[in-house]
């Protein structure tokens, strides 16, 4: 079969770029890492979120504001053409304060991304007006107020990713778990990649293996700075609706399981800790007392994928044209525009001029003394 | 339903326990699960597709057999032994949690 683009990695980056691309008509392989990789679309926290987001680089705010446009039509298209079920909500999204420093803090970062021209869509809400928002449950006495951002969403990223998946067979795209690329070399008229499934051939391959992506990508010169942070995660039994807002740090899905999280700590591996378990569970009951009282039924951990500046990267070889590697934090939140823009972009000829500013090139910018 | 091994006739249960008000005999040792097992119309309501359901993978995983022991919700009841005077009762559609 003829390949227009082979895909290395099926996490929801890769598989959202598999499902743009095929939607534009390319023949797509998609190839997955091995049983034990960290795979962050599986341990997150289902956020589509834009406040904050980007809040010193406009390009990134930019961006995450189209993809939080895009969003209800993507999920609409996608969860049809996959005849799969995706919870999805669009309420806007709370940045519960617990002090008069947190609620300064918040005020101060929407200050900083509205002045850089982004619209103010993100307000502050004193106490007695979240309330009003949460009649169902009573509110711990720290809090002070929160940050509300009408465009804040959230979604069931394991629904969303099973979708992917499958749109991108239903669209007669191929994905290959299990088979972890070893090495990608240039041959005449695009890429040979190697890995168990033997060696395939295509004039395009995009590199979009998480954490995985430098050392598919480097030895080939194409540079993808990035560190890695453990983020954990609680969450809790089935219970009622108390939470008609998705909140940073908690969240009731639509089944009804109230989730918290999430840490960052500078440590690689996915292990769980009963420190980070108790710093999440009293965040959580200082927000909403009565969460006490629901019973935890699981804790995890997940490593995100972190381009050095927090902004993703797409990136293309100039030594090899048809190279693309894509890594970012948020690859949930911008699943919309991956495959609306990203995807055409790296199954096109070059990545576009406005997209410069999630080169990987920025990196190399030589500090001024 | 099921029966219990230990029911025979004239032989009298270890003790009784209440499940929705109403007295049924119960053996030392077994779980609030198994007795819901046996006990008339004791399932309860999925919480998500309100599908009825009983205990079913006996070992705490499934978290099929949910159920109100002595007032709190929640319980797995396969992981809770039975004790005398028991109150067990079933738990429809997701816990409330109080305000
Ligand atoms: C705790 C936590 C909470 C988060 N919360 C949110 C949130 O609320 N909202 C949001 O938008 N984002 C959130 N994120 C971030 C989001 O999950 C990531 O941005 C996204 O999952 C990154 O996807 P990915 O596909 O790049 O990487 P991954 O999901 O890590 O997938 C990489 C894939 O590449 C494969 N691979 C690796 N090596 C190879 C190889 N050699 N060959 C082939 N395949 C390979 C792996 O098997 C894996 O499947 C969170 C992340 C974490 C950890
Ligand atoms: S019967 Fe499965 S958890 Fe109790």
């Amino acid at each position: 079969m003829h390949v227009d683009v082979i895909i290395i990695g099926a996490g929801v980056v890769g598989a959202a770029l598999a499902y743009g691309m095929a939607l534009k008509g390319k023949h797509v392989i998609v190839l997955d890492g091995a049983d034990r990789d960290p795979r962050a679309a599986r341990a997150n926290f289902g956020l589509v979120w834009v406040q904050g987001k980007g809040s010193d680089a406009p390009a990134y705010s930019a961006l995450t504001r189209q993809s939080s446009d895009l969003w209800p039509g993507f999920r609409h298209e996608l969860s049809k053409i996959a005849a799969d079920r995706i919870d999805y909500e669009r309420p806007g999204g709370l940045v519960y304060c617990l002090s008069e420093t947190e609620y300064a803090h918040r005020a101060a970062i929407n200050e900083r991304t509205h002045n850089q021209g982004a619209q103010a869509d993100t307000e502050m809400i004193e106490r007695g007006a979240l309330e009003h928002m949460l009649p169902a449950v009573g509110l711990g006495p720290d809090v002070v107020g929160a940050s509300y951002c009408k465009l804040d969403g959230h979604v069931n990223p394991l629904q969303l990713l099973a979708a992917l998946h499958r749109a991108v067979l239903v669209l007669g795209g191929r994905i290959e778990f299990r088979s972890p690329v070893k090495a990608i070399s240039p041959v005449s008229g695009g890429f040979r990649v190697i890995g168990p499934h033997g060696e395939l051939q295509a004039p395009r391959v995009v590199v979009a293996a998480g954490l995985a992506t430098p050392a598919l990508t480097e030895p080939l010169g194409l540079a993808m700075p990035m560190k890695s942070e453990r983020g954990q995660i609680l969450v809790t039994e089935r219970i009622a609706p108390i939470l008609p807002f998705p909140g940073s740090g908690l969240r009731q899905s639509a089944d009804g399981t109230v989730m918290i999280g999430a840490t960052n700590e500078k440590i690689a591996d996915t292990s769980v800790t009963a420190a980070s378990a108790t710093k999440l569970a009293q965040r959580a009951t200082r927000i909403i007392p009565a969460l006490g009282s629901a019973r935890l039924v699981r804790q995890w951990a997940g490593l995100r994928v972190l381009p050095l500046d927090k902004t993703p990267i797409y990136a293309e070889s100039t030594d090899y044209p048809g190279l693309f590697a894509a890594a970012c934090h948020s690859g949930v939140t911008l699943a919309a525009v991956h495959a609306a823009v990203i995807a055409p972009a790296m199954g096109g000829s070059h990545l576009p001029e406005d997209l410069a500013a999630f080169s990987n090139g920025r990196f190399n910018v030589q500090k001024c003394a | 339903m099921f029966k219990s091994v230990h029911e025979k006739p004239g032989k009298a249960s270890d003790m009784t326990v209440l499940v929705n008000g109403v007295e049924i005999g119960a053996w030392n040792g077994e779980t609030v699960a198994s007795v819901l097992l046996r006990a008339p119309g004791a399932g309860r309501g999925s919480t998500v597709s309100r599908t009825p359901r009983l205990p079913y993978c006996q070992m705490g995983v499934c978290f099929e057999c949910l159920v109100i022991v002595d007032g709190n919700a929640s319980m797995q009841g396969c992981l809770v032994p039975v004790a005398p005077g028991m109150r067990i009762e079933s738990q429809h559609g997701p816990r409330e949690i109080s305000k």
